[in-house]
């Protein structure tokens, strides 16, 4: 767990706290705090804050058969929850709740080059999917309209600065220009949300854009 | 305090509350002026003083005896609270009233899953409220971190407890000193109006010191699930 050297953002643990950012960026957040007890600390921090809030509301009157309404509504509640799946070997618990289980049970499609992909189903405007690139392919050349979240779950990747292994996370907009190539080895596992369509600078990729929607 | 003994005896957690809220007293007998953001001021340092109502104690005894008497507690000082929170995020009154009927139901079924010692009880109902907003309102799914074990079995250690709350307490009173402005942007950020892009990567908010003790509290627990 130590061993995690790229964070979330304020911006973005406050976000998610106060429950404002889109399902496909809460994702990865929910993901990359199973695995990042350093993030988790800063996002319960962040809850704590709008837990100040609630208290310092101005507070509405509440009806007045309210508490009676409320008993109702606990008795009538169904004695047994439904436990969540635990966190897979390689997929953590947030995943597994919307893959239905651990890396073996994604429905990977191909999209080239030996890349797979597979899109998560979620309400809202940020996409995300499961990436998984062989060991030591590059990514295609690319820059990124509006914000892009790569977690690493799996292998790991590199670009011209940086060393991005399982747990960390890679917070990108508009200014970054890379090219990220799986490190050699095992397949790399990405889980990845953006709030728009990538665009890549070559014309053979562009041209595949269009058909594998990355 | 004279005059407000009816106060006194329907809501002992709130005369402090009611009587600065409300201003009875002041609109009674004609008490001194004050500017809106001084009385605001005021306001909020007495509720920074009631905020020492042990309500951890009044989650454990829902938890362990299903005490209506403590529920009953929990549920007049939080349950206008969450309407009001509820209603700031856009809600209108019947949805937020019976939303927030939800959250304080869910306050008892999951009782035991509170851990004191991350958490005051404020703290916790917002993440409760906040999921039913996220479900109700936003009408989207809340993926939710991987959940750490906390078990009966593991019984909290009193010292972190108050040790959370004091954390909880100091940061209320930061936040509640903010400058207008900034204090503004924060709420606007967890009432629904900033979207993530619009938040500033400084937000200014003191969160070093229960950073610290949260973090502390998770080590402890990652230790005992071994």
């Amino acid at each position: 767990m130590s061993s995690i050297n790229h964070h979330l953002t304020d911006a973005l643990l406050m976000s998610y706290a106060s429950g404002t950012l889109d399902e496909g960026f809460s994702i990865v957040v929910a993901t990359h705090v199973s695995l990042c007890d350093e993030c988790r600390a800063r996002m319960e921090s962040f809850e704590a804050v709008g837990g100040s809030l609630v208290e310092d509301v101005d507070s509405v009157e509440m009806t007045e058969d309210a508490l009676e309404a409320t008993m109702a509504l606990i008795s009538a509640a169904p004695q047994f929850e439904v436990e969540r799946k635990a966190s897979g070997n390689v997929l953590p618990q947030p995943l597994c709740d919307y893959i239905g289980g651990d890396l073996e049970d994604v429905h990977w499609k191909p999209v080239g080059g030996g890349v797979k992909q597979s899109v998560l189903d979620v309400v809202g405007g940020a996409q995300v999917r499961l990436l998984s690139i062989p060991g030591g392919a590059a990514m295609p050349d690319h820059g990124h309209n509006g914000l892009e979240l790569t977690l690493v779950l799996q292998g790991a990747f590199q670009d011209e600065d940086d060393r991005f292994g399982r747990g960390d996370i890679e917070v990108a907009n508009e200014d970054l220009h890379h090219t990220p190539i799986a490190e050699a080895g095992q397949d790399c596992i990405c889980l990845a949300a953006t709030d728009a369509p990538l665009r890549f600078k070559g014309i053979l990729p562009r041209l595949a854009q269009r058909f594998v929607g990355i | 305090m004279c005059g407000c003994a009816t106060y006194s005896l329907q809501m002992p957690n709130d005369i402090v509350l009611e009587l600065d809220a409300g201003t009875p007293s002041e609109a009674m007998y004609g008490a001194r002026e004050t500017t809106a953001a001084a009385r605001d001021t005021k306001r909020r340092v007495t509720m920074n003083a009631e905020r020492n109502d042990d309500w951890a104690a009044y989650v454990l005894r829902v938890k362990e005896h299903q005490d209506k008497q403590a529920f009953a507690e929990l549920f007049r000082h939080f349950a206008p609270r969450v309407k009001a929170f509820l209603m700031k995020s856009g809600a209108e009154m019947t949805l937020a009233e019976e939303c927030a009927q939800e959250v304080m139901a869910t306050l008892w079924t999951k009782a035991h899953l509170f851990d004191p010692t991350r958490a005051n009880v404020s703290t916790w109902v917002f993440t409760i409220a906040r999921n039913k907003k996220i479900d109700a309102l936003r009408r989207q799914r809340r993926p939710e971190p991987e959940d750490l074990a906390w078990g009966p079995e593991a019984e909290p250690d009193q010292a972190d407890v108050m040790s959370i709350q004091q954390e909880s307490d100091q940061l209320a009173k930061a936040v509640a000193d903010l400058p207008e402005k900034q204090r503004e942007l924060i709420e606007r950020a967890y009432f629904g109006d900033l979207s993530h892009s619009e938040i500033a990567e400084e937000t200014g908010l003191p969160l070093g010191t229960i950073k610290s003790r949260i973090r502390l509290a998770l080590e402890k627990l990652r230790h005992e699930m071994r």
